[in-house]
Formats: C-alpha cells, structure tokens, sequence
C-alpha cells in the first residue's frame, strides 16, 4: 500500500473525513460509555448536556475554553513557523507568577495594575520561550527537549516559590499565593455571570494572531520560514530574527492563559491551577490545523467534553477520564482524516 | 562485426532472434500522470541501446520497473526469456541486470573492494574470500579499462572514479544487462571519452547496454540503435548509423529546434570584480578572480561540487568572503546578505528551484513577492498590499509565459520549466544589472530551455553581467562570452568565446589545465 498525494482535494473530500472522524469520535464514546457500564447513548446526551445543556454549563465551558484559547494559540503560532512549543505549561505558570507578583506587589494604582500584570505575564512568558529558541538558532539545541524538560523545572519552582517566598502567611499552611486585591481581579463581562474579560481577551488575540498571519510581513515570515526555510533565507528573510519575534508571541500567548486564570477565575497562584492547559493546547492547536480562528472553536470543542465528562460523570457514574480518551481519540481520528483529505491509498 | 550485429538486432525488431531482455506494454502511472504508455523494446547481446528523451519522458520509471524498484500497472520485463516477477530488485540482479544509478548507491566509509563485493558473499562463512574478490576486480579493471584501487575509501574519490566503481559493482555480479542513467552528466569530457571505451569492450564480451541520455551528441558517439521517448510513449526507434542528429532531435521534442542567435556581445565596465577570493567550505573557493562586464555572460564550468556553490553563494549573499576583494559596481563588499544582494539589483536564479527558489505550498502570488514582500509596493508600514502581489504575480504569469491555472494555486502543482520562469519573472522584472544563473536549465524540457537562453541573452542585450554556472557544455559555449573553468575550489583564467576547445576545457575542469594543454 502507497500514499498518493490528491492534488487538489474537493471540497467534498477536505470536509468529508473531518466529519467522518468525529463521527467516529462518537462510536468510539460509545463503546467505552457500555464498557465502563453505562448506557452509551445517555453518556453521550449527559456529555453533552453538561457542556452545554444550562447557562451555567455553557458559561463554565466558556470558562474553560479560555485558557485553551490562549495555549492553543500560542502552539499554533509557533507551529506555523515550525518553532516547537511544548513549553506553554511553563509559559502558563510563569507568567501566572508574573500576574501575582505585580498584583500583590506593585502598589500600583487601580486602573493601572491589571494592564500592568498583563504586560508583566507577556514579558515572562516570551523570555522563557526565547532562552531555548535563541539555543536553537545559535546552536542548534533541539526545543522540543528544551521546552518540554523546562515545563518540569518552572513547575518544581513554583512549587518552591509556594512554599517559600511566595506563600500566603494567611493561606493556614496550605501552599498558595496570597489573593490578588478587588482591584487586581479581571471584571465580569456581565455583572452577575461567571465569565470574565479573559475571555474577551482570548478572542481579540485570536482575532490579532489572524490578523498578523494573514495581513502582515511578519506574518508573511513566519510562514515561509515554517514551510521553507532555506528558500526564505535564500530570499533574503532574517529567519533567526523571525523566529525569535514568534517566540516572543507564543510565550506571551501561553502567559496570558496562567494571567487570565488567576486574574480571572482564581485570585491566587497555586501549583495545581493549570490541569495540562499547556499541553492541550497542543491538541487545540492541532484539531483548527493552526488556523487561529479555528482555535477559538477548537479551544470550545475541547472544554465541552471535558465539561460536560465532569458533569456527566457525576451523575451517570462513568469516571470522567473518558473525556481524555475522548480528546486523544478525536485527535488521532482528525490527524488520520486529514492526511485521508491530502492523499488516497493506492495498492501496490 | 557491425553488420551480424545489424542483422541480429534487425532479426529482435522482426522477432526472429530472442532478446537477452525484452519489455512488453509497460505502462505505470502516476495519479494522473501517465509516466509509461505501453512502452515496449528489445535488446541483444553485444548491443547499445539508447534511451533517448527529454527530463520527464518516463526513461528512469521505465528503468526502475525493470530493475523492479516500481510496480509496472500493466506489461512484462522478460530477461533470457525469463520473465521477472515485479518488484524485486533481487531478481533483477539475479537474472544479470546491473544498473547505474545518476546518483550512486554506494557505501562511502567502505573501501572499493567491500563496496563491490558487498552482498555477494554468503552471510556466515570461514574464508572471508577477499583474496579471490580482490584478483576478480582486478581482472575486471583490466578487462573493461576501469582503473580504481581496491583499497581506496569511496569517500576520497572523484566522481568519475565512482562511477567506475558501479560499473564494477554490476559486472561483478556477472550483469549481462548493464542500465546506464544519464552516465555522462557527472563526467568531464575526457571521463566521458573513457566511459565509452569500457561501453566498446562492454559489448565486445557480449554484454547488452542500456544508454539513458537526453544528449543527442553522444548517443550517436555510442549506440547502435535508439529508442526515442515523449511524453511517456515511445515515438520511434531508430538505428544511429541511419539516421542523425537533427532526426533525433525532432523525434525527441517533437517539433523543430531553433537555437537561439547569440549576438556579438558589447563588453562595458566591471559590475562585479573577485580578487584572489576565498570562501570557506568544502571545495569553497580559494583565491578566485574573475570580473562580470556588462553586456556579457560569463560561463563557469565545471563537474558539480567543485567549489560552485561557494561561488553562486558569494554572489547569492549567503557566504561572505574569508580573504580577498570583492567589488560591486565599484565599491568594496561591506554589509552582505541575501537581502542586500537583492536591494543591490543582483538578480539570483538558484540551483534548486524546488528547495531555495521557490516554497513550494505558497501560491504563485506569495512565491512571486518573496523577495521584495518588505518593500512599498508590497507592502507599507509591515501590512502587505496583496492586491498589488497579485496584480504583480498576473504580470509576471503574463510576461514570461508561466503557464498554471491562476495566481493563487501552489507553485508544487507547476511544472520545473513554469516554476522557472516564475523565478525568471521574478528576478528579472526589475531590469537588474547582475544576473546569477546557477543550472538555470537543469531538468527542463527544451522549450523551457530555449526560454531561459532567449530572457539570459536578452538581458545581456540590456546590458546586464551574467554570471552562467552549468555542467552542460554546449550550453556554456554556445551562451558565455567569457568561459573559466571550476575546480577544487579553483577558477582557471578567463578565455573568451572560441578560444579553448572542449579538450582543454575538460583538462581544465580536471584540474589539470595549463599542464598538458599547449
């Protein structure tokens, strides 16, 4: 069996198996629902209606979405320029570090603060992708090791900082920040609903980070630079340069997540307010094929499985692990679709 | 002699006389590409057969199905009349197909010796048996005139001397079929000389050959007859002694060939001035001099990796100089980049259209802009205007005849010869005063080379240095004003048009010019 490559897929073909990946998606839930003792099609109708069945459900996804909105972005900025982020886990926790060191510290007056603590999260974060791009383009150092093996070491940190110079003398021995002042905090988009202006933060960027590819040089760049980036430098683009800049944008991106999730959602830092929002952002970023507005409804997609697998399993007694079952299985399914979209299997 | 072999080969064109390989109704496609329709041929002991087409006719997949590297979708391969189960590169060895690949498959950290025998030996045996492979090669060596030293590593020798070595590696698996693709394109002009002698004695011990060429001239030095491919088909088979260069040509494109009208050329000022030059890498380039004139096109020859990457780099922007003078129109080399070669009007064609010239899934439009994205009227204050890129990429797809469906499909969709002349429009729209044409024809079909020909004189007409790096020579004595040969790193002196022949060129491209030539 070989792969031939469609040369121009139709419409038909380029939509088709994407559907039919989700479909399968579906099944493949199914089955493990009865495997794991349910009845398959209430999992499914509780998985859904957990995700978006109340106004409390959909603002929760909407909540959850957030942070995947910013890590999805972050990966699929850097992706596109082949700059392998697997560190937006410790983009996320630093930059969240940033957020409450100025919030807590700064003394800054009110209105002034939270734009402080965004721009301060952006810093962090782009300063710890750029240490392992600039060893990359230097000296040629692998950053999916460098990225990867740094999320575990910014993690131990923040753990240390937790118990150390950062640890709420208020918090009774429990092993978090002190809380971020009335003013430090993201208001609510409407008063009275749990959803708050990261959120809205999260679609400008989006709509930015699409703006940049499309309309811009940089962003001319950065996608030759991905595709080819010999012929780009053969045409006379400064490649380094262009991939710190993307560096420096996908750090910033995965910060604001750990900003908006503390400024946001939580009030103060503890080691456990990212559950692999760094990671899947990876998988958010694959499932919109790096597209940034599709980032938006994959980040969406992702948050209400995992959403409504919480709220299903709560009542239908199936362990909500399904929902990373879920996720890996749409993901391997999608991956399989698009290839299936680009090229047909021939025999011999 | 001639005349058995005449009759022999007219008895496999009737049938009378069986083939010691015969192919049947090969046909292999491609997705919609038809690589191979219905080809089919046979071939005597003692016989020359050449496989004449232009890059893309279908010789090497018709080649590689024989030597069972791809799966034929209909036809047979019969050798001694057997016939070859499909896709088993190990029957075909084993039936005494031998075959030369244009890129060698060789072992390159082995010596001579272990890189022929490699293969033939069983897996588990006490005698190692070099002693007896070792005095087999030799003999071999002597018999088809292939001197090379057993025991040198594959890694220090020349091209040519390769070459050698998968000649022996087929003859000594007792190929009685030897595949020959595109032999000559790696070769001076005296390897060339060589390779022909060893095709005589080949035949003379009765061996059949399969010559793969797109050169007219030395299919007719060396075959006895010609089977002519196009578009994937056979369009005729011919024998050499009755016919000539003009027919093959015809049979070969298809149409008549009008070689371009070169001009006398118009010499004015140094544009581009290497003095005693040095560029770091492996050959690199080592006190080069040379001056690019306006009005004339400078040749460069050379077998390839011998220090023309080092050049066309230099001039590219890539590579900065480690000792030595540059001088552009007139002013030293200061701050250089790819960027700055470009804002300096030097025009670059580069060797690998696929790889550096172009991206291969941007459309035409961004591949068109790739140079000058940065600049007004592509783009203001960082926003790019992609009504002006594709108004641009339409004159270009206009100008220069680049034939594709529209602006906005990807460039991997177009044929070598339009994403050329894509890169042509490209670099030549601006009128720039330097031209850097690195194997501006390589892999092209002949209507697209006498394209490129045609725009590179024109701009010599406008006053522009070109600057022709090849490996075809009669490309480069036809077009250069100014010819220097390139090897080791080494540019020979200047000679001008018609004042060195072939020989000594090859000498020259040998490293041993200004020796043995008078």
């Amino acid at each position: 069996m070989r792969l031939e490559p469609v040369e121009a897929p139709t419409l038909a073909r380029r939509l088709g198996y994407p559907a039919a990946a989700l479909a399968a998606t579906v099944v493949v839930a199914a089955l493990l629902a009865a495997v794991a003792g349910g009845n398959p099609a209430a999992v499914l109708g509780q998985i859904v209606d957990g995700a978006v069945g109340t106004k409390f459900a959909r603002l929760e996804t909407l909540n959850r979405a957030t942070p995947l909105i910013f890590t999805g972005l972050a990966v699929a900025v850097a992706f596109r320029a082949k700059l392998w982020n697997i560190g937006a886990e410790a983009q996320l926790y630093l930059g969240a570090v940033a957020t409450v060191l100025i919030g807590t510290q700064s003394g800054l007056p009110g209105p002034l603060v939270i734009p402080a603590m965004a721009a301060g999260a952006v810093i962090a974060g782009a300063a710890m992708l750029l240490g392992p791009t600039l060893l990359k383009t230097k000296l040629g150092v692998d950053e999916v090791v460098t990225t990867l093996l740094l999320n575990f070491v910014v993690l131990l940190f923040v753990g240390y900082l937790l118990e150390g110079p950062m640890k709420d003398p208020m918090g009774m021995g429990w092993p978090k920040s002190p809380s971020l002042p009335k003013e430090a905090r993201l208001p609510r988009i409407v008063e009275g609903l749990r959803l708050h202006w990261g959120f809205g933060l999260a679609l400008i960027c989006a709509l930015g980070v699409w703006l940049v590819q499309a309309k811009t040089t940089l962003g001319f760049e950065m996608r030759a630079v991905g595709l080819n980036a010999r012929a780009a430098r053969f045409a006379g683009m400064p490649v380094n340069a262009v991939l710190a800049k993307t560096a420096l944008i996908s750090g910033g991106l995965a910060a604001l997540a750990g900003f908006s999730e503390v400024a946001g959602l939580k009030g103060n830092l503890t080691a456990d307010i990212s559950p692999g929002f760094g990671y899947t952002g990876i998988v958010v970023a694959m499932l919109a094929l790096l597209n940034p507005l599709g980032v938006v409804v994959s980040a969406l997609f992702v948050a209400g499985i995992f959403v409504g697998a919480d709220s299903m399993s709560r009542s239908a007694g199936v362990p909500s692990y399904i929902a990373d079952i879920l996720l890996a299985t749409a993901l391997l399914f999608m991956v399989l679709a698009l290839m299936l979209s680009r090229f047909r299997v021939v025999r011999g | 002699m001639a005349e058995i072999l005449r009759q022999e080969s007219a008895a496999i064109l009737r049938g009378e006389s069986t083939a010691i390989l015969r192919l049947d109704g090969i046909t292999k496609r491609f997705g919609p590409v038809l690589a191979n329709d219905g080809i089919g041929f046979a071939l005597a002991e003692g016989e020359v057969l050449a496989l004449l087409g232009e890059n893309g006719a279908g010789k090497t997949t018709l080649m590689n199905i024989l030597f069972g590297h791809y799966v034929a979708d209909e036809g047979t391969v019969h050798v001694a009349g057997q016939e070859l189960p499909p896709g088993q590169p190990g029957a075909a060895l084993a039936a005494g197909v031998g075959m030369v690949h244009q890129h060698f498959t060789l072992a390159e950290n082995l010596t001579v010796l272990d890189n022929v025998a490699l293969g033939t030996r069983p897996l588990f045996s006490l005698s190692s048996g070099r002693r007896a492979a070792r005095a087999r090669l030799r003999q071999l060596s002597e018999d088809f005139g292939l001197a090379v030293d057993p025991s040198a590593r594959v890694a220090d020798l020349s091209v040519g001397e390769r070459q050698r070595v998968e000649i022996l590696k087929a003859l000594y698996r007792d190929a009685r079929v030897l595949i020959l693709d595109e032999p000559t394109a790696v070769l001076t002009p005296q390897e060339v000389d060589a390779l022909f002698a060893t095709i005589r004695k080949a035949v003379a011990k009765g061996l059949a050959v399969v010559f793969i060429s797109h050169k007219l001239g030395e299919v007719m030095a060396v075959a006895d007859r010609v089977v002519i491919l196009r578009r994937g088909a056979k369009v005729a088979e011919m024998r050499t002694a009755e016919t000539d260069r003009h027919r093959l040509a015809e049979a070969m494109v298809g149409a008549e060939i009008v070689p371009p009208e070169v001009p006398p050329a118009t010499p004015g000022e140094v544009l581009f001035r290497l003095d005693q030059v040095s560029v770091a890498g492996s050959p690199g380039l080592r006190d080069a001099s040379l001056a690019l004139r306006a009005g004339t096109i400078t040749g460069i020859a050379g077998v390839s990796g011998n220090g023309q990457r080092a050049l066309a780099d230099l001039l590219s922007g890539l590579a900065f100089p480690e000792s030595g003078a540059v001088e552009l129109k007139g002013s030293a080399l200061a701050d250089w980049s790819p960027r700055q070669a470009v804002a300096q009007g030097i025009a670059r064609i580069p060797e690998d259209r696929h790889a550096t010239g172009t991206i291969a899934d941007f459309d035409l439009t961004e591949n068109a802009m790739l140079e000058d994205y940065a600049r007004p009227p592509m783009s203001r204050k960082g926003w790019l205007d992609w009504g002006r890129a594709r108004k641009r990429a339409e004159a270009i797809i206009e100008g220069y005849d680049v034939r594709c469906p529209g602006p906005s499909v990807p460039i991997r969709l177009l044929s070598g010869g339009n994403m050329q002349k894509l890169i042509l429009g490209r670099v030549l729209e601006a009128g720039p005063a330097i031209i850097l044409a690195n194997q501006p024809t390589r892999g092209l079909d002949i209507g697209a080379v006498t394209y490129v020909h045609r725009q590179l004189l024109a701009a010599r007409e406008r006053g522009a240095a070109v600057l022709l790096i090849s490996e075809d020579l009669d490309e480069l004595r036809a077009l250069s004003d100014v010819i220097h040969a390139i090897h080791d790193g080494e540019l020979s002196p200047a000679f001008a048009r018609g004042e060195i022949t072939v020989k000594e060129l090859g000498l020259w491209m040998a490293g041993q010019g200004g020796r043995h030539a008078a």
